[in-house]
């Protein structure tokens, strides 16, 4: 249990456009992962875990599917009295904007109402943009006996430049202690922050407010690095299976982990992870069917041949058809005959009789929610 | 108040379940991959609009009470009504277990009373079939009735099994017999019942002062009934109905899940059976693993051979294995080069190693001595064991016993 009483805030929209083509009527934090999951779910499953259920989701646009996906917060039991608020942006109702907040610092500007009320005297803030259980409880723990002012979560490096946008890297003494921090550059001796932070719920209202007054806007440069001789910040280090996600690609790559069985032990074994529960039937295979080396969430009809594929809830493969190396999210049909390969179908995409689409493994083809090909 | 409510007879024993039965209800014995047998009555209440719903429960009822908790799942959490667990209790003049089905209501009038309701549903918490009970709510409230029936048409050679109703062709029933020798009608009763409430509450007060009843709705109550003239009405149900009180039918309701005809549909986006849920990842088939005509739901690993089977959540089928025409339910496991025919594999069992579980029907000389092999919960057949067909395990296997 934790010494302090502890809340969560989720900036749900803070990297909508590393994956712009799937974040068109979503959030990051509602990205369908894995088969039934949503990015959020490994966050407030993590915070349920923890015992935290007062959390924050801070949105800023595009927030439909997450409201949707949350509900009550019953599913990670956070339908409880101090439990999960969704947070609209507010600057919509500022007459000197005419656009939501940009970064973190605006964005926790804009709920300063709601964190002064809170009692919690621990804050975890995060972005839910990484795939990976976290310890949450070991994270708060460890920053209490480091007697940090700011922890930061993070993982070894991934020196791949395609996946350095927007990636911030963090140098540490023997202590742990972080002596330097970095933004979109990643070098010898530094780990990447996996966007979690742990920080007094106090010192982040006045640290907020002293940035607003000074008109800073970047979390990570204008707060940290400003003030990393002034505050201990420690970097807090998870061992385990992290991806991050930068674009479609790595998006590919991290469901395609899960059909590993070792990747699907290292995030679901340590603790559940719940998600909205849609109560569908269990899949059925036929007669004809072909399946290898594949994930298959409830709910799917398997008529086919699939191979090393992600399938998400009531997805149907009529006889004939092929699927191999593909991403086919909740309710998508394809239909016989249909050879589908690297390809990422998003929901209720229907794949009409005979058709035929092939990408390559690292330029996986995206189809629209809803389009019927 | 309510219009109507239902009372589910969950206490039932099910001792011909045999070691499923051994420390939980029947109703709570798991069904259809990621199902119990109550989630059926459960669900068809809720898809029938019926919010406040009473279950009777008595034998082994720990795992049954956590699996209802706060009827959420079904949406049965509400302000006024909702599920509610009703064991026998402790009352000022004495106490008793429930006698028969008929005393297990009257000993919840005070409950039913509270909801003042017009009509009374009673259900039975061992049976598997989909149906709107509005539909039969609404054929007792234009008939009239005191008391309607819901009857299913059986094969006039099984009719003694059952209990037939002799009705006329306005669906009146003017006889009960309980499994008769020479059935005059093929219309059996399927256990669902709705009462006139306060009709019911009259002859339940009656039946109780009577010393030699025993207290059973078919026994004593619709004979009475009867027998005062009450008007009792039939309602023709022609859906899927299984009792699954016997191995055999336990077996055969799961496999008719898998038949490709489909009798049974679970699968209808606007009929859903609702559970509770375990949280696990989607289940992962592996590239060893060869799977048809199966049903297979989230946790399970499967890397062996799995034909014609139903695999519950989080159950195992290690690599070489196979297993055909079987149950495994959840959490089981088998591992490699074992072969489990025609068998049920109780929760979180385990079939070690190279063990031969069950047989195929030509496997057997004498076809009497064949059928489906169970094994309980929470037990293990060692390594190299044969387990024969048609035998019932209530304790661990050793390595290479073989098991008749």
């Amino acid at each position: 249990m934790l010494k302090k009483k502890a809340m969560g805030i989720i900036f749900a929209n803070m990297h909508d456009n590393a994956v712009s083509e799937m974040t068109q009527k979503r959030s990051m934090a509602s990205l369908p992962f894995g088969g039934r999951y949503r990015m959020i779910d490994f966050y407030l499953s993590g915070l349920t875990d923890a015992g935290i259920s007062q959390i924050a989701v801070i949105t800023k646009s595009n927030y439909q599917s997450l409201m949707d996906h949350i509900e009550s917060g019953r599913s990670w039991d956070l339908a409880r009295r101090k439990g999960i608020t969704i947070l609209p942006p507010y600057a919509y109702t500022n007459a000197d904007s005419n656009s939501a907040y940009h970064g973190r610092i605006a964005a926790l500007f804009g709920i300063m109402d709601y964190l002064e009320h809170a009692t919690a005297e621990t804050v975890v803030m995060m972005d839910a943009d990484h795939v990976c259980t976290l310890d949450i409880e070991d994270m708060i723990e460890k920053h209490y006996n480091n007697n940090a002012d700011v922890s930061i979560a993070c993982t070894d490096p991934d020196y791949d430049p395609d996946n350095l946008k927007n990636c911030v890297s963090l140098k540490e003494d023997d202590t742990g202690r972080v002596i330097d921090i970095m933004i979109n550059r990643c070098s010898e001796g530094y780990s990447q922050s996996i966007n979690v932070f742990v920080i007094e719920r106090k010192l982040l209202l006045s640290l907020i407010a002293d940035a607003m007054a000074h008109m800073n806007v970047i979390f990570e440069r204008d707060i940290l690095l400003a003030n990393i001789e002034s505050l201990r910040i420690q970097a807090y280090h998870h061992k385990g299976y992290v991806k991050r996600i930068t674009s479609l690609k790595t998006y590919f790559e991290a469901n395609m982990d899960l059909i590993d069985p070792a990747t699907v032990d290292a995030l679901f074994l340590p603790r559940p992870i719940y998600t909205k529960v849609h109560d569908s039937p269990p899949t059925r295979y036929g007669l004809s069917c072909s399946v290898s080396n594949s994930v298959v969430a409830d709910g799917c009809t398997v008529e086919g041949t699939v191979e090393n594929s992600v399938l998400f809830r009531g997805v149907e493969i009529e006889e004939g058809a092929v699927v191999r190396n593909c991403i086919l999210m909740q309710d998508t049909k394809v239909m016989s005959g249909v050879v589908l390969e690297n390809v990422i179908a998003d929901k209720s995409v229907v794949f009409t009789a005979n058709q035929y689409m092939k990408s390559t493994e690292n330029y996986p083809l995206y189809v629209k929610k809803r389009t019927i090909v | 108040m309510k219009e109507c409510i239902a009372m589910l007879l969950a206490g039932g024993q099910g001792s011909r379940l045999y070691a499923l039965t051994q420390n939980v209800a029947k109703p709570a014995v798991p069904f259809g991959g990621k199902y119990r047998i109550i989630d059926f009555p459960l669900s068809n209440c809720t898809n029938s609009g019926i919010d406040t719903v009473g279950v009777l429960t008595q034998y082994q009822p720990l795992e049954l009470n956590d699996y209802i908790g706060n009827g959420q799942p079904w949406d049965l959490d509400r302000l006024v009504g909702g599920v509610h667990v009703l064991p026998p209790y402790q009352k000022a003049s004495g106490s008793d277990w429930y006698l028969g089905t008929a005393n297990a209501i009257s000993q919840n009038i005070p409950f039913i009373d509270r909801y003042d309701p017009e009509y009374v549903l009673i259900l039975s918490g061992d049976h598997i079939y989909k149906m709107d009970y509005s539909i039969m709510l609404n054929q007792h409230k234009e008939t009239n009735a005191d008391c309607t029936i819901a009857v299913l048409r059986v094969p006039m050679d099984e009719a003694s099994r059952f209990g037939i109703m002799n009705a006329d062709e306005n669906g009146v029933i003017y006889e009960f017999e309980e499994k008769p020798k020479h059935p005059k009608s093929d219309l059996a009763s399927m256990g669902i019942y709705i009462f006139t409430w306060k009709e019911l509450r009259k002859y339940l007060l009656a039946d109780d002062a009577n010393p030699d009843s025993s207290h059973d709705f078919g026994k004593n109550i619709i004979p009475t009934m009867l027998s005062d003239g009450k008007k009792l009405c039939c309602y023709t149900f022609d859906g899927y109905w299984k009792d699954v009180g016997t191995i055999d039918s336990l077996w055969e309701a799961n496999m008719d899940l898998i038949d490709p005809n489909r009798p049974f549909d679970i699968w209808d986006q606007n009929f859903k059976i609702y559970s509770r849920n375990d949280a696990y990842p989607p289940h992962y088939i592996s590239d060893k693993a060869s799977v048809e005509n199966s049903l297979i739901c989230e946790g399970c690993r499967v890397s062996g051979k799995v034909d014609f089977s139903v695999l519950f959540s989080g159950a195992v089928v290690e690599e070489g294995a196979v297993v055909q025409s079987s149950i495994l339910m959840p959490g089981a496991v088998v591992k490699k080069g074992s072969v489990v025919s025609f068998s049920i594999v109780a929760q979180n069992s385990v079939i070690e190693e190279n063990v031969h579980f069950g047989q195929l029907p030509e496997e057997v000389e004498d076809r009497s001595q064949w059928g489906v092999t169970v094994v309980g919960p929470n037990l293990t057949v060692g390594k190299g064991a044969i387990v024969k067909a048609k035998a019932m395990l209530y304790d661990n296997v050793k390595e290479g016993e073989v098991k008749c």
